[in-house]
């Protein structure tokens, strides 16, 4: 795991470090003086070897030190801790929505089986896996932000808003206020996924012979359905939750920028037409983290719900 | 021999067009996302032969006018954007880039992680070993921000999009291939042909991968969709080719022109356009989906 995330920083850094473009050209522009951009071509450590650099930066990662941002000379770590809160709140709420309806939903549908109903479900809800998010989004804003007025047409907090520490910052009405149009588009989006893996693995497993013998038994529909089917149709829900995290992370990008949201996706592409490597490496490394806990937390998961499973 | 030949590969393809007709009949939804398909790939064949307009032409008025933001009229079906471009025009255009980018992309995803899965799933070993630990590498990076780096570094292009999306992608159908020839290369059958004495090569391709195929084309499907938002979120994002006519590329200019509140003529044609062409192609996979898992089958 932790061999997966030092391949993907060494992947960008190196990436960064072929690219013919130079990275100070970007923001100092020819205008300034050579002995100048010799300054900060050091300043940034550009001057030494490519090999040099980065041992320089594994050396500095391990000491928790992410570097100074090229575009604005702050300290990495200083402006991305913000961001990453707002994405992760943002992520977090949307993901869990997605996976509590979609398993809902598809538990109905499963119910439902073969009728009109069924269809009519997994039409509309691969229809709105196929909308792009970014698209969805701005129909969005345009019906309850501007048309009804009913939500905030982007930001996170209205601006000027005052708050007094994290808590405070999170836990009110404005947040919410502004949180919910974002929610719904990602919701929206990535619910199908789980709702299918549910309704398929439910139709799987009523084949089984354990729920004809409940069926025998006499036992409820519902019981028949909650008790026993959905019980283990969940194991291959849980399975895709970390894929749909991987995804959801890089999808950040998109949403953020639809609605303002001041997180990491926005300060990563900005980063990225920047050149602005310091800021980039920074952000790989952070959601390459967020896949990898996603994947540790299926595996505990996993081994709570089926106890046969043993994971070395 | 070459008739010969000509006649094997002809019965083939009969044999295959019977069998894809077996596994979609009585598929409705399947059967309505192949049309929706079709008729976007002839969309995108014709389709910028038929607009009326150039993708990138303005039109000017007798007095000297050029019209902008106009909304849908007889003459401009869908409206003007703010430059003052046809917008029916530039979204029978971006059919192609679309379709292209979607099916090549997805094409390649499928032979590159088709492939990859096949090796690794019959050899085992220590190949198994390092192109699974690559999966697993793959799978740890976040597929947009990674598409950005690249496009950022390789330059913007249809083409550099295809590439982004083919080593961004192929990791899934390896890792789904892989598990499925695991379970094929312990069938009775392969046993007999190791034994008979048939090359790797020949046991592979001649005996594992048409059992895979189904799968394959399970994949193939959802790539096409994955691949058709992945264009257009990387357009979208202003990181694709600004002289490449797009839908995502018409969605990027409308918000960068903050005009996506009144200028709904301008994003809605694209947009349905991109749900309609990816949902065709999950709805195919809906029956391929049958084929791989026969349970799921009502009874």
């Amino acid at each position: 795991m932790i061999i997966t995330l030092w391949v993907l920083i060494t992947v960008v850094f190196f990436l960064f470090r072929i690219v013919p473009a130079d990275p100070t050209a970007m923001f100092v522009g020819a205008a300034l003086d050579p002995v100048s951009q010799k300054m900060l071509k050091e300043m940034h450590g550009l001057d030494k070897p490519k090999l040099v650099q980065y041992v320089v930066y594994l050396n500095n990662l391990l000491k928790g030190e992410f570097g100074v941002s090229i575009r604005t000379n702050h300290e990495v770590i200083g402006m991305l801790r913000d961001k990453i809160w707002n994405t992760l709140f943002l992520m977090g709420i949307s993901m869990c929505l997605a996976f509590f309806l979609g398993v809902g939903i598809g538990t109905f549908l499963a119910w439902k089986r073969g009728t009109a109903i069924d269809a009519a479900g997994v039409t509309l809800f691969l229809a709105f896996r196929s909308a792009p998010e970014f698209w969805t989004g701005m129909i969005l804003l345009v019906i309850f932000g501007y048309g009804l007025k009913w939500f905030p047409i982007g930001l996170m907090l209205t601006p000027g808003a005052i708050y007094s520490g994290f808590w405070d910052k999170y836990f009110n009405w404005d947040f919410v206020h502004h949180l919910i149009l974002p929610v719904f588009t990602m919701t929206l989006f990535y619910l199908a996924t789980p709702m299918l893996v549910t309704r398929n693995s439910i139709l799987d497993i009523l084949k089984e012979d354990f729920i004809e013998l409940a069926q025998a038994k006499g036992l409820s529909d519902t019981r028949i359905m909650f008790r026993y089917a959905l019980r283990n149709a969940l194991l291959p829900v849980i399975t895709i939750a970390p894929l749909m995290v991987g995804f959801a992370i890089g999808g950040q990008v998109l949403l953020e920028k639809v609605f303002s949201w001041p997180g990491m996706g926005r300060e990563l592409v900005d980063a990225v037409s920047g050149l602005d490597y310091p800021v980039v490496q920074a952000a790989f490394l952070f959601m390459g983290a967020v896949v990898i806990f996603g994947n540790f937390l299926t595996d505990v998961l996993y081994r709570i719900l089926d106890p046969r499973v043993e994971i070395g | 021999m070459q008739t010969r030949r000509f006649l094997g590969t002809l019965s083939g393809l009969k044999r295959f067009y019977r069998e894809q007709k077996e596994i979609f009949r009585g598929e409705k939804l399947s059967i309505a996302g192949l049309i929706i398909l079709l008729a976007f790939v002839l969309l995108a064949i014709i389709g910028p032969h038929i607009a009326p307009y150039g993708s990138f032409e303005v039109s000017v008025e007798k007095s000297g006018f050029v019209p902008q933001d106009k909304s849908p009229s007889a003459k401009h079906l869908f409206g003007l954007t703010r430059y003052g471009h046809d917008v029916f025009s530039q979204t029978l255009t971006g059919a192609r880039t679309a379709v292209v980018v979607g099916l090549v992309s997805a094409l390649m995803v499928v032979l590159v992680g088709g492939n990859l899965g096949l090796i690794a799933g019959y050899k085992g070993g220590w190949i198994d070993e390092v192109i699974m630990r690559i999966t697993d590498i793959a799978y740890g990076i976040p597929f947009l921000p990674m598409a950005l780096v690249l496009m950022t570094l390789m330059g913007r292009g249809a083409w550099n999009i295809v590439i982004v999306i083919v080593v961004l992608f192929w990791r899934t159908t390896s890792r789904v291939i892989r598990s499925q020839v695991l379970t094929v290369k312990e069938r009775a059958y392969i046993k007999s042909a190791q034994v008979a004495g048939a090359s790797d090569l020949r046991i592979m391709y001649r005996h594992i991968a048409p059992n895979v195929l189904p799968m394959t084309f399970l994949y193939l499907s959802f790539a096409v969709g994955w691949a058709v938002i992945a264009e257009a979120s990387i357009s979208f994002l202003g990181f694709g080719d600004p002289d490449d006519v797009s839908w995502g590329q018409m969605i990027h200019q409308v918000f960068a022109a903050q005009m996506f509140r009144e200028a709904w003529w301008w994003y809605l044609p694209p947009g349905f356009c991109i749900v309609l062409l990816v949902m065709s192609t999950f709805l195919i996979g809906l029956a391929y989906e049958k084929v791989v898992n026969p349970r799921l089958k009502n009874d």
